[in-house]
């Protein structure tokens, strides 16, 4: 079965949301993906981009870290940011929680990702970045 | 993104590109929000039949607009919505705020409360 890894830093602007989805999408294509699981990844991928944007670095930029990895069927994509951290988590996870109630955020993208990725992992630390690390499993039905 | 301006029915129609994402949501915002003050428009209505791909930035947009027109009274429809889209806007719970349609006439009426 196929093994493959990939790596790409790029500029924090929103810019490069599209750039980003593109290289997720590019990446699992191997996999046979469905349109469907395709869609997904995209979003979940934009959504974890964005936030590194306007929430880790706040809209003043910096660099983002996406790294993927192919094994057994699964990919795993994660996205890194050197911003400013997430103090609580759990409340950062929660729906329709958004930090900045101001703006229009909608407070959706972290149930996004969960919704539709098989896995959802933050690491974070206030003033020291935030790691989001998503896996998923592609075509269920295939041996 | 383009935008009409529908006097008959009192509404701004909004026609975002494929990719409504945080990049065009923000261009979306400072248009709009810029042709309803300056028109005194009430109502808005999203189409969204060129949309390809959506993320939470296009939710937090059609909010968004929600919050200006409401403040006037006035109401946000979305219509021509593909599969794909449909299922984020049923995700968030704009579907209780927004009206949905499936063509812009429906929309048009809808807003501007003709039926
Ligand atoms: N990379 C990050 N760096 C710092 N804070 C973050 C980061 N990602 C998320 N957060 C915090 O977690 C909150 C929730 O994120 P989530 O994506 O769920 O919602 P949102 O971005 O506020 O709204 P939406 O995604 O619907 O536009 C954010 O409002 C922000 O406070
Ligand atoms: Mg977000």
């Amino acid at each position: 079965m196929l093994n493959n890894s990939m790596k790409v830093e790029f500029s924090a602007i929103t810019e490069n949301e599209r750039f980003a989805r593109g290289v997720a999408a590019a990446f699992v294509v191997g996999l046979d993906p469905t349109v469907d699981e395709l869609s997904e990844i995209k979003t979940a991928i934009s959504e974890a981009v964005t936030n590194a944007i306007i929430h880790g670095y706040e809209g003043r930029g910096g660099k983002i870290l996406m790294e993927g990895v192919i094994y057994d069927g699964c990919v795993e994509f994660s996205v890194s940011d050197e911003g400013v951290g997430i103090s609580d988590i759990r409340r950062a996870r929660e729906p329709l929680y958004t930090g900045k109630p101001e703006d229009e955020r909608s407070g959706m993208g972290f149930t996004i990702m969960e919704t539709f990725m098989d896995s959802l992992d933050v690491e974070s630390e206030r003033g020291g970045g935030t790691r989001v690390t998503m896996t998923k499993k592609i075509g269920r039905v295939s041996p | 993104m383009e935008m009409t301006i529908m006097g008959k029915y009192q509404t701004l129609v909004i026609r975002p590109d494929s990719e409504l994402d945080q990049h065009a949501a923000e261009k979306i915002r400072v248009g709009a929000d810029k042709l309803l003050r300056k028109t005194g428009l009430k109502n808005v209505a999203f189409d969204m039949r060129r949309v390809r791909f959506m993320d939470s930035s296009g939710i937090g947009v059609i909010m968004g607009r929600y919050r200006t027109v409401c403040a006037i009274g006035g109401n946000v429809a979305v219509f021509g919505m593909s599969p794909y889209v449909e299922r984020l806007i049923s995700m968030s719970g704009i579907r209780e705020i927004v009206i949905i349609a499936e063509r812009l006439q429906d929309a048009l009426e809808e807003v501007a409360g003709i039926c």
